[in-house]
């Protein structure tokens, strides 16, 4: 049996006359892990900050673990753990008494509350830095901190935005294994992330936001397959040319787009679209084809493309 | 969340105010010259008052008796301590926290309400100017300045003095817009130091002696005066409740204000 943890129908944010959230409809059941994707100022944090319920809703519904924020805010925070996208780690405090100090405000006993830290300082690789002043972390520590601190309540819904924004790509590895494990357990997983390999490894479904609004739904690979071709072939132009040459492979493969630094021409079969640039007299400086990712939903659906 | 918050007065709504209290006592381990420097203010204010101007103006009349002008100011004196500590507990702190640390983002993600916050600061702050009024009124006592073992009532009267303080303190403090306004601060609370019948009794205010009840800290200096004196009367009573009606209505504010600033 599955049970929605959020449901949110025409959830809208304002700020004053902005509107950075525009009528959204997410429901995520327990157990599962769900992303945010968007471009800057989509809407995302703006919309976890709501689902943490530190940022009251402005119209539309939202429930958590079937309860209204608006009401039973303490009650649904205390089954939460929360990572902002900005850490608001205690800084005058040590990494060890940042998160016993938490846990006490989850009304863990403080002996509960120093057990379950030690345990968090082994997680995030931080045993030997236990009596550091937080200040004096660098930032990928401070993070993996933030997230340990945000699992002192055990909590049953994680919510991370920009979780691995910061650190190290070992230190990601890390973290996705971490996560993973979590998600094994049974804690329900909501991201946020600007890395599309992240949300393909990490998420069971995902949104796609623009302006505030949800513009595409879906599993990885089905967004894949639905949006993108099979394959995509990468030129690189001679610096400065790709504006002028890009019109020269408006028809090759089914879509085309240019980037800053390259043209990107979606098609099924990327060595016959090579063949074809080939033929029409054109020499890229270098030519890549692969398969399909995320990061081309991501583009088509939020960016710039030539067909516009 | 608004709701959370509807119910008067907010001060009962909170459930956890000793959380901030237990960080602000794990925090301040490392800082306990900063507590420390506290006891001291006071202290010179009142050896300077006894050894200078106590010699000039000769003997004060308190309710009905005459004493020594250092035994008159030195409950007026400690009633001001409690108003500057808790001021400056509630303000410069507050703002760092507020605005510059953010600790309440943090705990505002938690079971912890605006008015958990609130409260426990303002909890913190009681607890700090109660060890200071504890070792003021020693040194009272050493000094030979108490005339009643009334004068242990101070002690709640100074809790009272700095919840109400402590109270506007971080009222105000969730207008401010950065660190150039903690100058209003100052400004605010020197006139309020000198003019509640501190120095010199209401009645030398002549025809002007009604202002100085507009201040809060008039009355707190008039509770604890009375219990030095050991001398109760029926005011005693409306000071009391001055100081509480304008504690429920700052505290209220201060809750809500937090809410509105963190809870975007
Ligand atoms: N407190 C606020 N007051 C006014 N506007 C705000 C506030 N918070 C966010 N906004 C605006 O709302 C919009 C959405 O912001 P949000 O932080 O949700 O975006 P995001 O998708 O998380 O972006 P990013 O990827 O950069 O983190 C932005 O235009 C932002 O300027
Ligand atoms: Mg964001």
């Amino acid at each position: 049996m599955t049970e929605s943890l959020i449901v949110a129908r025409q959830l809208v944010k304002r700020f004053g006359e902005f509107t950075a959230v525009d009528g959204i409809d997410v429901e995520v059941q327990r157990g599962e892990a769900f992303g945010f994707l968007g471009p800057n100022g989509a809407g995302k944090s703006s919309t976890m900050r709501m689902i943490g319920c530190v940022s009251p809703v402005t119209s539309g519904s939202l429930r958590l673990f079937g309860l209204d924020p608006a009401t039973h805010g303490a009650q649904i925070r205390r089954r939460l753990g929360v990572v902002p996208q900005l850490d608001t780690l205690d800084t005058e405090l040590t990494v060890q008494e940042n998160l016993w100090l938490y846990g006490r405000y989850f009304d863990l006993s403080r002996s509960e509350a120093k057990r379950r830290a030690k345990e968090l300082l082994e997680f995030a690789q931080l045993a030997d830095r236990a009596d550091s002043i937080v200040d004096h972390l660098s930032g990928g520590m401070k993070r993996r901190l933030s997230i340990a601190r945000s699992l002192i309540n055990e909590p049953e819904m994680l919510l991370l935005d920009e979780p691995t924004t910061g650190l190290d790509p070992q230190a990601r590895h890390v973290l996705w294994d971490r996560l993973y494990r979590l998600k094994q357990q049974g804690v329900t997983l909501v991201l946020t992330t600007h890395y599309m390999d992240e949300a393909e490894q990490l998420c069971d479904r995902l949104v796609v936001m623009d302006q505030g609004k949800i513009v595409a739904e879906g599993s990885p690979r089905e967004l894949i397959d639905r949006y993108s071709t099979r394959e995509v072939l990468e030129l690189r132009f001679t610096a400065g040319t790709n504006e002028a040459l890009a019109p020269q492979v408006q028809g090759i493969g089914e879509r085309q787009e240019l980037l800053p630094d390259r043209v990107l021409v979606y098609a099924d079969d990327g060595e016959a679209a090579l063949a074809a640039t080939h033929a029409r007299g054109l020499q890229p400086e270098s030519a890549l084809v692969r398969r399909s990712s995320l990061e081309d939903v991501f583009l088509l659906l939020t960016g710039r493309t030539l067909a516009d | 969340m608004s709701g959370e918050l509807r119910i008067l007065p907010v001060a009962f709504t909170a459930r956890r105010p000793q959380r901030m209290i237990e960080r602000h006592i794990v925090a301040y381990r490392r800082q306990w010259l900063i507590i420390v420097s506290g006891f001291f203010e006071p202290l010179f204010y009142l050896l300077s008052m006894r050894a200078g101007l106590g010699n000039l103006v000769g003997k004060v009349s308190v309710a009905g008796t005459q004493v020594p002008y250092d035994a008159f100011v030195a409950p007026a004196l400690m009633a001001s301590s409690a108003m500057n500590g808790a001021i400056f507990d509630s303000t410069g702190n507050v703002l760092h926290r507020l605005k510059y640390a953010r600790i309440y983002d943090a705990a505002l993600a938690t079971p912890m309400s605006p008015t958990d916050v609130a409260m426990g600061e303002i909890g913190w702050a009681l607890l700090r100017g109660q060890l200071y009024s504890i070792s003021f009124l020693g040194v009272m006592a050493a000094l030979g300045l108490v005339q009643s073992w009334w004068v242990l009532m101070a002690l709640p009267a100074c809790a009272l003095i700095g919840l109400t303080f402590a109270g506007i303190g971080f009222a105000g403090t969730t207008y401010m817009r950065g660190w150039a306004d903690m100058d209003i601060v100052n400004t605010a609370t020197m006139p309020l130091f000198l003019f509640s019948a501190t120095f010199f009794p209401a009645a030398s205010y002549g025809s002007w002696a009604w202002v100085v009840q507009l201040s809060p800290l008039y009355h707190g200096v008039a509770l604890v005066r009375a219990a030095n004196a050991g001398v109760w009367t029926a005011s005693i009573l409306a000071h009391i409740a001055v100081l509480l009606l304008v504690s429920i209505i700052a505290l209220s504010i201060a809750a809500r204000r937090l809410d509105v600033l963190l809870r975007k």
